[in-house]
């Protein structure tokens, strides 16, 4: 690991303008660090400031802290009666040990487990710009089929901010001049394009200090991943969805995908093929249809095409039932 | 720095780089906790910091100001073992026991947090943990024990669970 500065914030706004890489439950950052893929001249630790509490908005949706610990947040009581599908995207995710570190804040930053973002000697456009990107063309198993570019495959490996993008989850950040912003995660992520090292629209030193959950969307909620183990992968493919039915028609449905993109993917397309129709066969497979209509594997993850289209299908056979 | 391991008071001036893990293995001679993967994969080196099981590998001794940190050590001694470590010697809970003191920390983590409630992967209701040999399994699972001694793990585990529910009820 190359060597750093090391400062502990003692506020958001010194945290903000303190010039350095923010590091909280670190889980991700330090293994990044280890292997060199992350080299940064300062760390700034944020894990003591006052953002661990999860409050109740008077729209009937929930205020989460950026510190709070993804177990921590799976568990709350509020979220396992409001927003299932939130706890069971974290409880699909990590480990235990993991869980009691990681952030709510730092999981929706996750970088990607493409294998050659990890190695050093590869070429890949999102550790160094320009490098190539060697998983077109190489081991692409667990790469992205929807959204990509010809510079990067990568997806996004996240569980909670799937369900974070199925609940519409919004973004509270604050600047280095004290501005806040409130960020829908729909305009927070970027594609790779021809800048796959931009992930997200966060500035130099703006920090993500809360997450608000809006009331919680009719419906029964159901999240699923695909996975090469039964716990502890990363998702092959992941659908996080809250779906509604009145009278024996779609009254309303959210559903997020993971595993398949370099952000929480969400389709209006997918919806509108559900929404005002009776669950059928022929009704789910318009949504699948409507899902893979752009998508595109690259050799090793042409199974995900197929693995996408069973899965949401099932799903939706499920969540509608 | 100051740290409070295994209710010690102890001062160490250390490099930022250096992991908890590793302050405790090269600076104060807690050898107990291992480096498996030194990636947060195996949990071998897995602790209870402010009574919470975390992977010491992953994250800096720096950042640990004043926190209570329990290791292997900690939890019993030859003479006056702990449950969970008798346990695992009855149930043959390991063979070469290189996992061993990140399994037991992990278990006294895990058995904690069903206690608080929480719910796993393997929960089929959220609300009512019916603590059973899956939830044992998904719980663990940030343990990987290279000789599979699973069976006998989860074995002791539930031994050690069925007792404290016992004391409890």
């Amino acid at each position: 690991m190359k060597t750093f500065d090391y400062a502990r914030a003692g506020s958001v706004a010194e945290a903000t303008q303190a010039g350095g890489r923010f590091i909280a439950g670190g889980t991700n950052l330090l293994d990044l660090m280890k292997l060199q893929v992350e080299t940064p001249d300062k760390l700034v630790d944020i894990s003591r400031l006052d953002l661990n509490t999860i409050d109740e908005r008077e729209d009937g949706g929930l205020t989460i802290g950026a510190l709070v610990p993804n177990s921590d947040l799976a568990a709350d009581p509020r979220v396992i009666a409001k927003y299932e599908v939130l706890s069971r995207a974290l409880l699909a995710g990590a480990s235990g040990q993991l869980r009691n570190k990681a952030t709510t804040g730092g999981n929706l930053l996750q970088r990607t487990r493409c294998y050659y973002f990890y190695d050093t000697a590869a070429g890949c456009n999102k550790r160094e710009p320009g490098s190539g990107c060697e998983a077109i063309g190489g081991f692409n198993r667990i790469h992205a089929i929807l959204g990509t570019s010809e510079h990067c495959i990568a997806t996004h490996p996240g569980d909670m901010p799937v369900a974070m993008r199925a609940l519409d989850a919004v973004i509270v950040t604050q600047k280095a001049d004290g501005d806040k912003r409130r960020l829908p995660i729909g305009d927070f992520y970027r594609l790779p394009g021809d800048t796959p090292h931009i992930e997200n629209v966060l500035e130099a030193g703006e920090l993500i200090t809360h997450v608000e959950l809006p009331a919680p969307p009719a419906g029964r909620h159901l999240y699923r991943k695909v996975r090469d183990r039964a716990s502890y992968a990363f998702a092959l493919f992941s659908v996080a969805a809250v779906v509604s039915v009145e009278n024996g028609t779609i009254a309303s449905a959210s559903l997020a995908f993971g595993g398949v993109a370099h952000m929480p993917w969400r389709d209006p397309g997918v919806e509108a093929a559900l929404v005002g129709n009776a669950p059928s066969e022929a009704v789910f497979a318009a949504a699948a249809d409507a899902l893979l209509a752009d998508a595109k594997g690259f050799g090793s993850n042409d199974f995900k095409l197929p693995l996408a289209r069973r899965t949401l299908i099932a799903c939706l056979r499920e969540v509608t039932q | 720095m100051h740290f409070t391991i295994n209710g010690k008071p102890h001062e160490a001036e250390v490099d930022v780089r250096t992991s908890l893990l590793d302050l405790c293995r090269e600076h104060l001679g807690l050898t107990g906790s291992k480096k498996g993967c030194d990636h947060g994969q195996c949990g071998a080196c897995t602790m209870l910091v402010n009574g919470r099981r975390i992977n010491s590998c992953l994250t800096l001794a720096v950042m640990h100001q004043d926190d209570e940190i329990v290791t292997i050590e900690g939890l019993g001694t030859p003479e006056n073992l702990h449950p969970l470590q008798s346990a695992f010697v009855r149930h043959d809970g390991y063979q070469c026991g290189y996992c061993t003191p990140g399994q037991i920390c992990s278990a006294v983590g895990m058995l904690d947090e069903v206690k608080k409630g929480w719910p796993s992967h393997a929960s089929a209701d959220l609300n009512t943990v019916a603590f059973d040999d899956a939830e044992i399994s998904e719980r663990m699972s940030g343990n990987i024990c290279r000789c599979a001694a699973y069976p006998n793990i989860v074995d002791a585990i539930r031994e050690v669970a069925d007792a404290d529910a016992k004391v409890d009820a």
